[in-house]
Parts: C-alpha cells; structure tokens; sequence
C-alpha cells in the first residue's frame, strides 16, 4: 500500500529553481533537463514532449501519403492504356479503397493535427501541449491503426468497397470475408485518435496561452486548428457510430442497414456524409490556417481583416454541418429538400470568397518575397479556384445527376483536396522545416519541386473532367479501346508520375537539408507570430522565459505601439518552477494568469495502453467477446497510468498552493 | 488573493495557485470534450432511432414495448445519485477529504445498485439486438449508456479507493470534483435516453 509522503520527504523534494532569466543561466538549463525526453530504448518510447512527438506524428502521415501515393500510381499505370492488365478486378478495388481511406483517415487529417500538435504550443507561447501523455497515447493508437489496416490489405484482406464504404455492397450478404471489417474497425481507431488530439489542441489553445494573448489576439493558425478541433469533435461519433453499426451488422447479426429486417441502407449514407462532408472542411480549414500564416510573414505586413478572417471561419464550420445531402443527390429523397442543399452548398462560398479577398489584399498592399512556401500558396489559388468551379457545378442536381460516379468527380474531389489542403501542406514545410530542424531547405530544389508537382498534378487531373463528361466512369479496373478515353489516360498517367517525381525531390530536399541544409537561426523568414522568436530548433521547453503578449503579431511588436508606458510593461513570465514540468494556464478570453498546473513527466504506460488498445480493437474483429476481456488490461493499464507515485506526490505537495 | 504581479519587466506568477475547480482546471475542459462527444454520439443514435422509426408500419416493428418497471426503478435510482455525487463535489471543492471519500462511497453503492438493475432492463427490452433493426437500436441505446454507466463507475470506484490509501495531494480533490461533473452527464443524459427507449414506443 502506498502511503502519504512524511514531511521530511515533502522537504527534500522541494524545487529549487524558479524560471525568468533568459538563455545560458542556470535556470535555462534546468529547464531544458526538466523538459527532455529520456534517452534509450524505454526512453524512447516514453516520449511525450509534443515536438518530437509531433515529428513522429508527420514522419508516420506522411509515410502513409507515400503508401496511398504509391497505390494512386498503380491505378494510373493500370489506367494507362485500355485493357492493361497491371491487375485484376479484385485487386483493383482493393487498391482504390486502400488509396482513398488512407489519404482521408490515415493523412489528410491526422497530418495537420501532427502539424498542430508542434506549432500550437509555439505559437500560444506555452512549454507543452495540454495532455503531453493523452498526445503520446493518441499518436501510438493511429500508428496501430494505419499498421493494421495495410497488415489486412498485405494478407489479401484489404478493404475493397471504397471509402465510404456504401451498405449493401459492404454489409453481410455482399462483402463476405474480413475486409470490411478491417476497413470499419481502422475508422474506430482513427477517429478515437483524432478526438483524443481535437481535445488536446482546444484545451491548448483555450488554456495555454500566454498572458496577454486575448482570442482576439491568436494566431490564425490556431484559430483555424481550434475550429478544426472543434469540428472533429462533432463529427466524427457519426462516422464511428456508422462504422460500430456496421461491424455489429456483420458480426453479431444486428439489422441496422438491413431492409429485410426494418433497416434502412441510406441511414449509412446519411451518417456518413453527416461526417464526411465536414471532414472535407477538417482538411480544408487547416490548409488554410497554413495560409494564412504564411501569406502575412511574404507580403511583409499584418494580415488585412483579421475578424472577418476568423468570423468566417467559424461560418464555414457551421455551414459544413448543412451540407452532407449534396453528395445524396442521386438517392430519392425529397426535391424540396434537395434544393436547400443545394443553396447551402453555395451558400458556403461566401466565407471562402471573404478569406480569398482579405489574403488578396494582404498580398497587394504587401511586399511580397517570393520564396518556395509563397508559390505553393499561390497555386493553391489556382487550383482551388478551378476546384471551387467545378464544385458549383456539382452543386446542381441535374448536372449533379449527369456526371455523378464518373471521373468528373474524381477531378473535383482531387482539385479541391490537393490545391486546398495538399498544396499549402507542402508550402507549410517549406515554411516551418527551418523551425522543425533548425536548418533551411534549398530553394532552387523548392522550386522544382515545386513547378514538377504543379505541372504533373494538372496534366494528372486536369483530363479526368473531360474523361468524366465523355463518361468514363469511377472505381472500373480497365475500359476498352473503342471508348476512345485511351489518350487522355494516358497523358494522366503522365502527369501522375510526374507529380510523383515532384514528391519524391521533396523528400530528396527533406533529408538533404535536415544534414546539410544552411543554418536557419530563430527567424529566417521574419515571421510576427511567436513560434519564430524560439530557437531553431526549438529547446525542449520551448521558451526558457514564457513571453508576454501585447500585439497580434507579437515578434514584430513586443509592446504597444506609442510612447513607452510608465511603468514598463511586463514583456515575460518569471516565477514557475524550473525543475519541475510547471505551466501557466490563463483564462479563456482574456488569457489573464489564473492557475500554476504541473504537468506529468514521460512514461511508457501511453504506449503501453495503446497496445492494449490495439489488442482490444483488432481481437474484437474476430470475436465480439474481445470487447469485454480485452478491456481488462486497457483498465488495469490506465489505472497504473492514473495511479500517483509516492515520491510524485511529495514533489506536489511541496509545491502545492491552494486555490 | 494570490494574483500575478508585475516586478520591473517581469510578470512574477509564483504565488498562483497549483489547482483550481471548474473551468479553471485543463482536465475539466477535457472532460467538457468527452461530453460534447458523447452527448453527440447519443444525439445520433436518438436520431437513428426515429429515422428507423420513420419508416416503419409499425413501431415496434414486431412484439411489444418495453416493460416500464425496472427503467423507471433505476431512473429513480440515478436520480438519487445526484445527492452524494453533489456532496461529494461540495466536499471536495471544501478540501474536506473525510467527508469526500464518506459520499464517494455512498455514490459507489449507488452505482453498483443501477448497474444491477441494468442488467434486469436489458431483460425486460421484449426484444433481441438481431430480432430486428428496433431491436438493434434499443439494445445499442441500451448499450451505449450501459459503456457510460461501467466506465464511470469504475472511474469512481478508482478514484475512491485513491482517497482512501493513497498519497493524496490537494489536486486530487479537483479529481473528485471534475468526477461529479461527469456523473451528472451521465445520469442527465439517461433522461432523454430513457424517454426514447420506453415511451417513444409506447406513443404514435
Ligand atoms: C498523389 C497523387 C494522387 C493520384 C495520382 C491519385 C489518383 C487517384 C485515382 C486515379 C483515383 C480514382 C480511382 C477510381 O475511381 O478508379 C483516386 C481516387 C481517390 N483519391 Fe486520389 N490520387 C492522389 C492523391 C490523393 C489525395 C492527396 C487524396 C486525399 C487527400 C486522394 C483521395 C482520393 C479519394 C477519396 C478517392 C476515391 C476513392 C474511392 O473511390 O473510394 N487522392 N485517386
Ligand atoms: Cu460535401
């Protein structure tokens, strides 16, 4: 039994250090100790400090983007000319499906997440992210989950009926077999990642701040990952309630999509899109978070018409919510209802058009610095303006009607998710690698980087609309030679490889630089927000003293603007304990000091759990009853992880003031 | 009061507190997060039941409603939860340990008497999850709330046993008090949960 720490011992493990002076004193380097990781294997993985963490988190999304990458250039080369046979039917729905889930649950979402998990702390000006052990056990789980997923597709159980899955053909009677469930559990996995990690970017964002840092004043960036969060958080209990529905459906003769039995096979569409359509926007927004921190730091100034950036990016999350039916089109519910999706999804275009019109303006009366991370957002408004035209044009039912199923949408669907999310992806590395690894990358790489995956990307899809009004349809493994779709296949293959080629000279200038790349120091491009007033790369406790806010571009105005006020202002925090992991949280508005909270150190239990978890997760694809007796470990685990050590509780107590 | 203050260009926080309740807390906003996630995983499910119930002749589709008698005992029962689980909250919000762990436990007991009644619900459904889609729905509902009801309670019992033999610190009375936070989730989001389940069968 464990007992109350003696007073004695609650003496000795009084702190001694408390933070304040900068770089190089005794307290600097005492909070880099008190920051680190653990070396060594269990070390390694008992990592929870956010940044590296956030590192593997990319490392992990971006191998899956090249696994999904990979699968996308089997299609195009097995599309290449009329009846290739690369592959079979059978393995082509594989590889669709395989492509299409990885890309929008094991990347495109999860990427920008990883991202936020490194760059919010920074940005608000704060040593972690909120639960740095909730982040580790969130990062391992969807690790576990991609691994599964591509473990099933290696041992020819890879989910075959498309990424969203459609009831019949993924219920019992049409999708024998393990596949689907693989594909359905992966969902369970991931989405549970992502809530777990929408969570800690709200609680960061809301709580972490730095003193003085008002809403008014974050970032974009933030604002754009906390509406994100907070999207996720409503979003995805759709598609894992659909999902669990549909697994329970397969295993244990449940009739939720079965007509037979008083089901209903639009109920999972309706679920699906209820989460999918928004999950478009959680791709979306962020790219557009990117944008809006780099567009500023290019052009050289503030960026023009910050509430009505963020105003409209909240209107375009709750928009998102009311737009799901508009990838119903083709089903028989109501015209009346039809049309008001219809509105709706135009509707939406008034935000977008509102933050293209302020970065415009921004751009116009900037200064702009052309370096690789600008183009890449300048072709984002390339394509996404072609991408947003053909979504208008899908947005009407007859049309809608006409093109529906073919390669028409495949074009759109990649227009708008590479140009609106892809693109500033990349232009966001190009921006932050220096910040990540403390050395630039090479421009003249970036540029042809840059210029082989604009180029490729639209001789890839560009085509696919024509292909898809002559009415090649989507998701079919070969087509003949008398459909005369031929030669545009084949220059969209082309085109594929030469977008490939563009990615894989990204990932030749990534390792290059990381080695050899010139040193960056704290702010090469002259960036405002905080996360360039850190080292490069930053030290493990990110600030040695926490900053204080007076501006919305802080590194370019420390203080207020005027004569200097008397007496000084503040300009950081002194005053949290050194040797002991201790944070500033502040109030939710007005980020005004509130509460002293220590934070936990590393530990192997977040690993530990999501083992379990995995455990729990992936038995219970073969036997329902995985569910109760593969919870007792989770349970036991979590307990160890919750349970205080005595000498923890003695460094507490020492520390402890009462509210 | 203990508040921040300002020595030369220096914010000197070191006499803030080392814990707060409510909103002051980062954990009660995680919690508030596992809310807002589950209040719209059962929002759905609802709404999944009279989407299947919309198109349906007859609702149940076969059989008969749910008898009334033990989910009315057990709404009583979390009901009356409410009063040591706000005890508790009180009690630990005073950094009064002894009185703590007193309606922790009477909580505990209560917890232990609704999951057994739990059990005598899913008896009295009339109906199996693979008799049919209305069956799926009310044994998911069911099931839903009964995840809810076991996590939380072993949450609890942990939580409880920590104040009784473990090395205790003045954060830990923050625990207790975000717990009652999420136990009244729990019984609050029963109430809509309960309607549905014996009486949204019942009216037409
Ligand atoms: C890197 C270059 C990429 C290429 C060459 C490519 C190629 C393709 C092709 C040819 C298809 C059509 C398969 C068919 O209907 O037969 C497809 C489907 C799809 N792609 Fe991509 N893609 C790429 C990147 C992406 C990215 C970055 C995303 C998402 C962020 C994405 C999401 C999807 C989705 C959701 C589908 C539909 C899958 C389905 O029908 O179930 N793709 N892709
Ligand atoms: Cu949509």
């Amino acid at each position: 039994m464990k007992r109350q720490p003696s007073e004695q011992e609650i003496r000795d493990a009084a702190p001694r250090l408390r933070d304040g002076p900068g770089p190089g004193s005794p307290e600097a380097r005492a909070l880099d100790e008190t920051w680190s990781d653990a070396p060594g294997l269990i070390g390694w993985f008992s990592a929870i400090n956010h940044k590296t963490i956030a590192l593997r988190f990319v490392v992990a999304t971006m191998l899956f983007f090249g696994a999904g990458g990979i699968l996308a250039a089997l299609m195009r080369l097995q599309l290449a000319r009329p009846g290739n046979k690369l592959m079979g039917p059978d393995m082509y729905n594989q590889v669709f499906t395989m492509h299409g889930t990885t890309m929008m649950f094991l990347f495109a979402v999860p990427v920008m997440q990883a991202v936020a998990v490194y760059l919010v702390p920074l940005m608000v000006g704060t040593r972690s992210i909120a639960f740095p052990r909730l982040n580790a056990y969130a990062f391992w789980v969807f690790v576990f989950g991609g691994l599964m997923l591509y473990a099933a597709f290696f041992v020819n159980a890879g989910a075959d009926a498309g990424w969203f899955s459609y009831v019949p053909l993924a219920g019992p009677d049409f999708s024998p077999g393990k596949r689907v469930d693989f594909w359905a559990q992966m969902i369970t996995y991931t989405e549970l990642s992502a809530i777990v990690e929408a969570i800690v970017v709200i609680t960061t964002a809301l709580k972490l701040r730095a003193p003085g840092m008002t809403l008014n004043r974050m970032p974009l960036f933030v604002w754009a990952m906390l509406v994100t969060a907070f999207m996720i958080l409503f979003a995805m209990p759709a598609v894992m309630l659909a999902s669990t529905a549909l697994i329970m459906d397969r295993l244990v003769g449940t009739h939720f999509y079965n007509p037979a039995e008083g089901g209903d096979a639009l109920l999972w569409q309706h679920l699906f899109w209820f989460f999918g359509h928004p999950e478009v926007y959680l791709i979306f927004i962020p790219g557009l978070g990117f944008i809006s921190a780099i567009i500023p730091t290019f052009a050289r100034r503030p960026m023009f018409g910050y509430t009505a950036m963020v105003l409209s990016l909240i209107a375009t999350a709750f928009l998102a919510f009311g737009l799901w039916v508009h990838h119903m089109f083709a089903t028989n519910l109501p015209e009346l209802g039809k049309s008001f999706f219809t509105a709706a999804s135009m509707m939406i275009a008034i935000p977008t058009a509102t933050q293209i019109f302020c970065w415009l303006a921004t751009l116009w009366t900037g200064r702009l610095n052309f370096k690789t991370p600008l183009l890449f957002v300048l072709a984002f408004f390339f394509i996404l303006v072609l991408g947003g035209l053909t979504g208008i044009i899908l947005a009407a039912v007859p049309i809608n009607l006409q093109v529906h199923d073919s390669y028409f949408v495949v074009a759109h669907l990649h227009y708008v998710l590479i140009g609106g999310a892809v693109f500033p992806l990349f232009g966001a590395f190009y921006y932050w690698f220096p910040k990540f690894t403390g050395r630039m990358m090479s421009e003249r790489l970036g540029r042809w980087n840059f210029w082989l995956m604009f180029v490729g990307f639209n001789v890839a899809f560009f085509p696919m609309h024509l292909l898809g009004m002559q009415g090649m349809p989507r998701r079919v493994y070969t087509y003949q030679a008398e459909s005369g779709w031929g030669q545009m296949n084949f220059v969209s293959t082309a085109g594929a490889l030469v977008l490939a080629a563009g990615v894989l000279l990204f990932v030749i200038n990534a390792l290059r630089s990381w080695h050899a790349g010139a040193a960056a120091g704290n702010d090469p491009w002259g960036g405002g927000t905080l996360e360039w007033a850190a080292s490069s790369p930053p030290a493990p406790c990110n600030f040695h003293a926490l900053p204080v806010v007076h501006s919305r571009d802080p590194v370019w105005q420390p203080l207020p603007s005027g004569p200097p006020a008397q007496p000084p202002l503040p300009t950081h925090v002194m005053g949290l304990t050194a040797d002991e992991r201790q944070l500033l949280v502040t109030t939710v508005v007005d980020a005004r000091p509130d509460v002293l909270h220590t934070f936990p150190r590393p530990s192997i239990w977040p690993f530990a759990c999501a083992v379990a978890t995995t455990v729990l997760f992936t038995a219970s694809i073969f036997t329902a009853w995985a569910v109760v007796w593969g919870m007792v470990p989770v349970a036991i685990i979590l307990t160890l992880w919750f349970w205080p050590h005595r000498h923890e509780t003695a460094r507490h107590l020492a520390m402890e003031r009462k509210p | 009061m203990t508040a921040a203050r300002v020595r030369g260009t220096a914010l000197d926080v070191s006499s803030l507190p080392t814990y707060g309740f409510s909103h002051r807390s980062i954990v009660w906003w995680a919690t508030l997060g596992m809310i807002a996630v589950e209040a719209t995983v059962f929002a759905l499910a609802i709404a999944t039941y009279f989407y299947l119930r919309s198109h349906a002749t007859t609702w149940p589709l076969a059989g008969k409603p749910p008898d009334l008698l033990w989910g009315t005992i057990n709404t009583l029962v979390m009901l009356g939860s409410l009063l040591p689980n706000h005890l508790a909250k009180k009690a630990a919000e005073k950094d009064n340990v002894s009185r703590a762990r007193l309606w922790m436990a009477v909580c505990l007991a209560m917890g232990l008497l609704f999951l057994v009644i739990r059990i005598f619900e899913f008896r009295s459904l009339n109906t199996g999850w693979d008799t049919d889609a209305y069956g799926s729905i009310v044994w998911t509902l069911l099931g839903l709330h009964t995840v809810h009801l076991v996590t939380d309670f072993y949450d609890s019992a942990v939580l409880t046993l920590l104040l009784f033999i473990g090395p205790l610190e003045g954060r830990h009375m923050q625990d207790v008090s975000e717990n009652a936070f999420y136990w009244y989730f729990v019984v609050a989001s029963w109430l809509p949960i309960y309607l549905v389940i014996y009486w949204a069968a019942r009216l037409h």
